[in-house]
């Protein structure tokens, strides 16, 4: 702090620390305060708030373990985001290899930023072009049935494949960047080395590579899992009526039902799920905070 | 070896016998990390063949070659014990964890730091890496051993003691060692032969004393040791002794090949050979006799180095003197006769040098 103040002396600093201090109390602290507190409250009509009914209480929690159906939705949601979180490991490991160690620095930019453009488009509308690829008579069908793979088109959008695979593209990035700037400190000699020694390929990626990239990893996971899990486009525009996602459940009770207690609520509970994932992650690679937030 | 335009080795046959200690010496550039990792499998030569214990290595991999490559920062896993890194070989080859840990162990005897076992490599001195390094190399069993300059990040102390204690480990294992390295302390002291290098080409294979005493270009003469230069026409040969026509006069070394009445040559003499005289200008000793005019002196501990201003557009005239209590305090400008033996010195057609 002393040094931040020695460079850009009181005033600036003054004025950088209280920025953010408002930006978080205003925009971030203060309204999930003010949701915890209406899921703790029942919805009651405007005239009855401050009234005698005005108790906390823990009714709205209490609906989702008696509600079998968004019950089953909220388990389908943490399989969904943890079976796409897989996913996208297992494609942007060989990706993130290829760009750390394999390219010549002076391709790097090219292809991470072949990689990025279509990033700069709209997540929504990236969303719908997956929408349309994957259509009963669009042009991944057409494609497959031109082949000779398939006798009729597959319907990957009712049910979950098509959910799965569009979260896995949208939330590329964030698994890709982790991934990439942890396998690229590796220094490139130990692979050698251990190829001299006589290892093969998978073996020089379980023994040295993995555990090398192992951060990068973690974080990797929880910003997918993360994403997945609240994400709410892609699962509306991608998902059929058997595919709803927990979010699209919380959307519901504020404007559907207009019962913003129950869906702060709700809301509270993928919250809690997301930062348990998180200690689980944090336990299981050996990251601190510090690591993930690098 | 060619990567394009550029040619990184060219015309290279050598044999390296089994069992021997041979070192590939030359300034940054010269070619010999490249001949390195052509040996190691890491690079196909563009033309020209590889055999190691008479099999062709041509296609073979790193990884299935009889070699062990000891890297310049030495490349040791970060994230394993002392112990797995030097078993990491054996565990490759599908070695069961008791017999890789026995291993292990025997090998740390052999470099001489059992206790180390457990420990991970962040605990380490730059000594100590360097021995689990060369453990971890010989656990595999190489016929050939391959040193990338394993010892130029170390301080002198530690070098001197390090080179000694590759040296025995080679007696010990017996495993043919191939070292490259720009120190050619390192490489005389350690090698049973040494291969002179520069610009890709083998300037002279021979043991320490031919390079040293015998050089075959003015490239080895003038990288390998301290030498001075004293250019001029070769007069006559004969008797295989050489007269130069120098700046300072006609002067008698021994003739190198190649060496031709008439050619531009140059006459190398070491700054140790040559002793201070009063007295004629060529002694009936057939001492040759040349007279400079002393530039400055550096005094090193255990030895001064006396400078001569050389010819005109030439480097100084450098002479060692053993340090016995007795060095002459000369002044600049001073005129001095330096004599040294025909014998002592080499005579060699002009050609490329090391640079300074």
């Amino acid at each position: 702090m002393r040094e931040v103040v020695r460079r850009y002396g009181v005033a600036l600093t003054g004025y950088m620390v209280l920025a953010c201090l408002a930006w978080t109390l205003g925009l971030i602290v203060l309204p999930e305060l003010m949701m915890v507190d209406y899921s703790f409250r029942p919805n009651l009509l405007f005239v009855e708030i401050g009234g005698p009914k005005d108790v906390h209480t823990l009714a709205n929690y209490e609906t989702l373990w008696r509600n079998t159906i968004h019950l089953s939705i909220f388990f389908k949601t943490i399989w969904g985001s943890a079976l796409v979180t897989v996913v996208t490991l297992v494609m942007c490991y060989p990706l993130a290899y290829f760009l750390g160690q394999v390219v010549a620095a002076d391709r790097l930019s090219t292809y991470l930023l072949m990689l990025v453009v279509p990033f700069w488009i709209n997540e929504i509308l990236r969303t719908f072009a997956w929408f349309i690829i994957l259509a009963y008579q669009g042009p991944l069908n057409a494609l497959l049935l031109w082949l000779g793979l398939t006798a009729e088109p597959i319907r990957f959008m009712s049910g979950d494949g098509g959910v799965v695979l569009g979260m896995a593209y949208a939330y590329l990035l964030f698994m890709v960047f982790p991934l990439y700037n942890a396998i690229e400190t590796l220094d490139h000699n130990q692979i050698e080395a251990a190829r001299d020694l006589g290892a093969p390929t998978w073996r020089i990626h379980w023994r040295v590579v993995v555990p090398h990239a192992k951060p990068g990893i973690a974080v990797g996971c929880i910003m997918v899992f993360m994403l997945t899990a609240s994400s709410y486009a892609v699962p509306a525009i991608l998902g059929g009526p058997s595919s709803r996602w927990f979010t699209q459940i919380i959307y519901d009770w504020f404007f559907e039902g207009q019962n913003w207690n129950q869906g702060s609520a709700y809301a509270f509970i993928l919250l809690l799920l997301c930062i348990g994932f998180i200690l689980v992650m944090m336990r299981l690679f050996k990251v601190g905070l510090a690591d993930i937030a690098k | 070896m060619r990567f394009g335009e550029v040619t990184a080795v060219r015309d290279v046959t050598l044999g390296i016998r089994a069992g021997e200690f041979f070192s590939f010496l030359g300034p940054s550039g010269c070619g010999k990390t490249t001949l390195l990792r052509l040996i190691s499998g890491f690079m196909e030569p563009t033309e020209g063949v590889i055999r190691i214990g008479g099999r062709d290595m041509r296609g073979i991999g790193p990884n299935k070659r009889p070699t062990a490559l000891i890297f310049q920062n030495l490349a040791l896993f970060p994230l394993m014990t002392v112990a797995e890194n030097i078993a990491f070989g054996l565990e490759v080859r599908g070695v069961d964890k008791e017999t890789r840990r026995k291993k292990a162990l025997e090998l740390l005897e052999l470099v001489a730091m059992p206790e180390a076992v457990d420990r991970k490599i962040s605990q380490l001195s730059g000594g100590q890496r360097q021995r689990v390094a060369v453990a971890r190399a010989l656990a595999v069993e190489p016929k050939v051993m391959l040193l990338d300059e394993p010892l130029s990040a170390l301080d002198l102390k530690l070098r001197q003691h390090m080179r000694a204690e590759l040296r025995a480990i080679q007696r010990r294992t017996g495993v043919t060692f191939v070292y490259i390295t720009h120190d050619q302390g390192e490489a005389l002291t350690m090698s049973d032969r040494v291969a002179v290098m520069s610009r890709g080409v083998i300037q002279q294979v021979g043991d320490s004393a031919a390079i040293y005493d015998r050089p075959a270009t003015p490239f080895v003469a003038s990288f390998v040791g301290e030498n001075n230069w004293l250019f001029g026409t070769v007069r006559n040969v004969a008797g295989g002794h050489a007269v130069v026509d120098t700046p300072f006069g006609p002067l008698r070394g021994r003739a190198g090949p190649g060496v031709a009445a008439g050619g531009k040559a140059i006459l190398f003499v070491r700054p140790e050979r040559l002793t201070l005289v009063d007295g004629g200008a060529t002694g009936p000793d057939g001492l040759n006799r040349l007279e400079a005019a002393v530039s400055h002196a550096d005094f090193e501990g255990n030895f001064a180095n006396i400078f001569f201003s050389g010819a005109p557009g030439r480097r100084d005239i450098v002479l060692q003197l053993t340090n016995d209590g007795a060095i002459p305090n000369l002044s600049a400008g001073t005129r001095r006769r330096l004599a040294f033996q025909p014998d002592h010195a080499v005579v060699l057609p002009e050609g490329e040098l090391a640079s300074e």
